[in-house]
């Protein structure tokens, strides 16, 4: 037990240690290539992959771990972009924002805030309406999750996909327009570009920064829920709710958790989204966005948060980086604009998914973790030298 | 017996699904410390009875007194008026239909007659989950390990259980890797560990060949003088039941036929009527 203690202690702080390094070299990155350089994808693969990631581990919280197949992550993430950009259009642009309608809310978070604490004040301010649009998000889960939450299975999938489709139509709803904008786009507002940190005479520019910051906290603080107790009765649900709700777990209450929580990250990496697009709009949040993302969980396999991370900046960087190429002529230095032309990335692509998904029934993952499988490996390695060591030591020997 | 505390009774309760009634009229009592068996041909309503009194079900018409509270209760009503088919119609007039995790709060825990193990779940946390029930954190002071000390006294007691049942050399394997009679073991310490005073096994026995059968029968009597547990049980192995139950009800179309100690079951005429059947020109 005690040895357990120490050894587990020990992978914590591995962990914490390689998500710092990773946060540092994204930092640096950040200032080190230029938007002109070839490279720059990269930093728009990390800016999407971590809103898709957050959005797919929040999902993979409740299909994956709670076992309840809903599919409206698309409609909370729309709730936590418009929260977002409504909060933080700052009040100078907000009638051109607001072109055809009078706009009703007339404040911007950040901009409150700046005016009466400085440059911090920004900062804040764009904190607050991150949260608040993850606890509006949240909120709206809570309500349609009273009647909602009594269907099982392809029910709840189907009910939970028409709330999405639903509350998208009333975001476009021309009377809502004074708050929503109607069917235009929300834009202007607090976005990475602007995110800088001026430190005396430098400006440490912090756009990739910011979306991988929210994304490492959120998932981070998913990893908790899921390892504590609370995770472990989601577990017990997934796999047998009969056998749960006889052990005394209360499923109403624990699935209302699991899925005010999920949703809540999902407002919170439609925040980001907002935020890396620099607009909001409706139309974008189609059912098609839960289909990705129920697709980047399904890749990196259902019940592992480290799967759902590496399917989904494997999926981002597929389709925004690497096939390319199959789109615009030119791949792999192979120059065939006949074959290679508009559309083709996504027939590869196509193929590609249907090929994991062929050879890899379980995902990527699996539900194993990423840390224990590296762990596994190292231990194997290590092996492998102490035998040679061994082996040698005994050829002194001899 | 009757200076025993009564633990669990049952008043009249009458469970009816549609026309078919499953359960008729049962009133049955356990007291503190007993083992008791409940049997019966296939599709008595044993399974029903338990489901009753768990809170998978919400008997039509009927009452349930578990340590001296009353836990459920239910009258005919709505659609279920006119169809009703049982006794004791107008006894009722309260409707109590808790769920079962709210049963098992007060300290009632069950297995089941087809074994439901968390299948993804090692036999440690199987018994660790069973624990969630009895946490005083919440979901913050869980999420942010503020409840440490909690969560290492219940570790402790889950090793401590898994000992007691013999399970511990098997504590991280996945728990359907295990064999049948082990399973059946980690169901029961699942149980337990939802810190009950009634223990409700249906058909611990099923599918276990003698040697396993009679492990069994030490192993449930154990449990009962260590908790200090009382026991309702389903059973088919009449040597199980013979063996260690002090009192047995016997169902038969879901009724109640019969009830007294083994001896008196085993020589009652009604019992053996149900489970052999009756000649044809015998009847009358």
């Amino acid at each position: 037990m005690l040895l357990e203690k120490k050894q587990n202690n020990r992978k914590n702080i591995i962990s914490l240690i390689a998500v710092a390094l990773f946060l540092v070299v994204v930092l640096i990155l950040d200032q080190v290539i230029l938007p002109t350089n070839k490279m720059s994808m990269l930093l728009t693969v990390l800016q999407k992959g971590s809103v898709y990631a957050l959005a797919a581990v929040s999902m993979n919280l409740l299909n994956g771990f709670t076992g309840l197949f809903s599919l409206g992550h698309a409609g909370f993430m729309l709730l936590g972009a418009y929260t977002y950009a409504i909060f933080t259009i700052p009040n100078a642009v907000r009638d051109t924002v607001y072109m055809y309608y009078d706009a009703a809310i007339r404040f911007s978070l950040p901009e409150v805030l700046r005016n009466s604490m400085g440059s911090l004040g920004t900062v804040l301010g764009v904190i607050i309406a991150v949260l608040l649009a993850g606890l509006v998000a949240a909120f709206f889960a809570w309500l349609i999750g009273l009647p909602v939450l009594k269907l099982k299975s392809d029910y709840l999938a189907i009910a939970t996909l028409g709330f999405a489709e639903i509350i998208r139509a009333v975001f476009q709803w021309g009377k809502l327009g004074p708050v929503t904008n109607g069917s235009n786009l929300l834009k202007s507002f607090e976005r990475i570009s602007t995110f800088k940190l001026t430190v005396g005479a430098t400006t440490i520019k912090l756009s990739t920064f910011v979306p991988v910051l929210i994304a490492v906290v959120c998932i981070a603080l998913i990893v908790l829920l899921v390892n504590s107790t609370y995770g472990r009765a989601f577990k017990s649900i997934r796999d047998d709710e009969v056998a749960a709700e006889a052990m005394g777990i209360n499923l109403a209450k624990h699935k209302m958790i699991s899925f005010v929580t999920s949703s809540f990250f999902a407002g919170v990496s439609g925040a980001t989204m907002a935020m890396v697009l620099g607009i909001a709009q409706a139309n974008n949040f189609k059912s098609n966005m839960t289909y990705e993302i129920l697709l980047m969980v399904v890749l990196g396999g259902i019940g592992s948060i480290s799967g759902s991370v590496i399917g989904s900046v494997l999926f981002v960087a597929a389709s925004e980086w690497w096939l390319r190429g199959l789109d615009s002529g030119v791949f792999l230095g192979i120059n065939a604009p006949g074959i290679f032309r508009n559309g083709f990335r996504l027939v590869v692509f196509s193929v590609i998914i249907m090929i994991v998904v062929l050879f890899f029934r379980k995902g990527i993952m699996g539900d194993r973790e990423l840390p224990e499988q590296l762990g596994k490996l190292w231990k194997k390695i290590r092996g492998l030298f102490a035998k040679k060591v061994k082996s040698e030591e005994v050829a002194d020997h001899e | 017996m009757s200076d025993r505390k009564n633990v669990l009774s049952v008043e009249n309760a009458t469970m009816q699904f549609g026309g078919v009634v499953a359960v008729n009229n049962l009133t049955m009592e356990i007291n503190e410390g007993e083992i008791v068996a409940l049997i019966g041909p296939n599709g008595a309503g044993k399974t029903t009875a338990f489901n009753v009194i768990t809170g998978v079900y919400a008997p039509t018409n009927g009452r349930v007194w578990f340590n001296g509270e009353k836990i459920v209760e239910n009258h005919p009503h709505g659609k279920m008026k006119k169809m009703y088919k049982g006794e004791c119609a107008d006894y009722y007039h309260e409707t109590i239909e808790p769920t079962p995790d709210k049963i098992t709060a007060r300290g009632m825990a069950r297995t089941f007659q087809n074994i439901r193990l968390w299948k993804s779940q090692t036999v440690f946390d199987n018994v660790l989950i069973a624990k969630h029930m009895r946490r005083s954190s919440n979901l913050f002071t869980a999420t942010f390990r503020l409840n440490k000390k909690e969560e290492l006294k219940q570790r402790e007691e889950v090793l401590e259980l898994l000992k007691i049942v013999g399970l511990e050399d098997v504590k991280d394997e996945l728990a359907t890797s295990l064999p049948y009679g082990k399973q059946r073991r980690l169901e029961i310490a699942r149980a337990l560990a939802t810190e009950p005073t009634l223990l409700l096994l249906d058909e611990p026995a099923a599918g276990m060949n003698p040697q396993e059968t009679l492990e069994l029968t030490a192993f449930i009597g154990e449990i009962r003088d260590k908790f200090n547990m009382t026991i309702l049980l389903i059973e088919h192995h009449m040597d199980l039941v013979m063996d260690i139950s002090d009192r047995i009800y016997v169902l038969d179309f879901g009724t109640l036929i019969a009830h007294g100690t083994p001896a008196e079951i085993q020589s009652n005429q009604r019992v053996i009527d149900a489970y052999l059947g009756v000649a044809e020109d015998a009847e009358d």
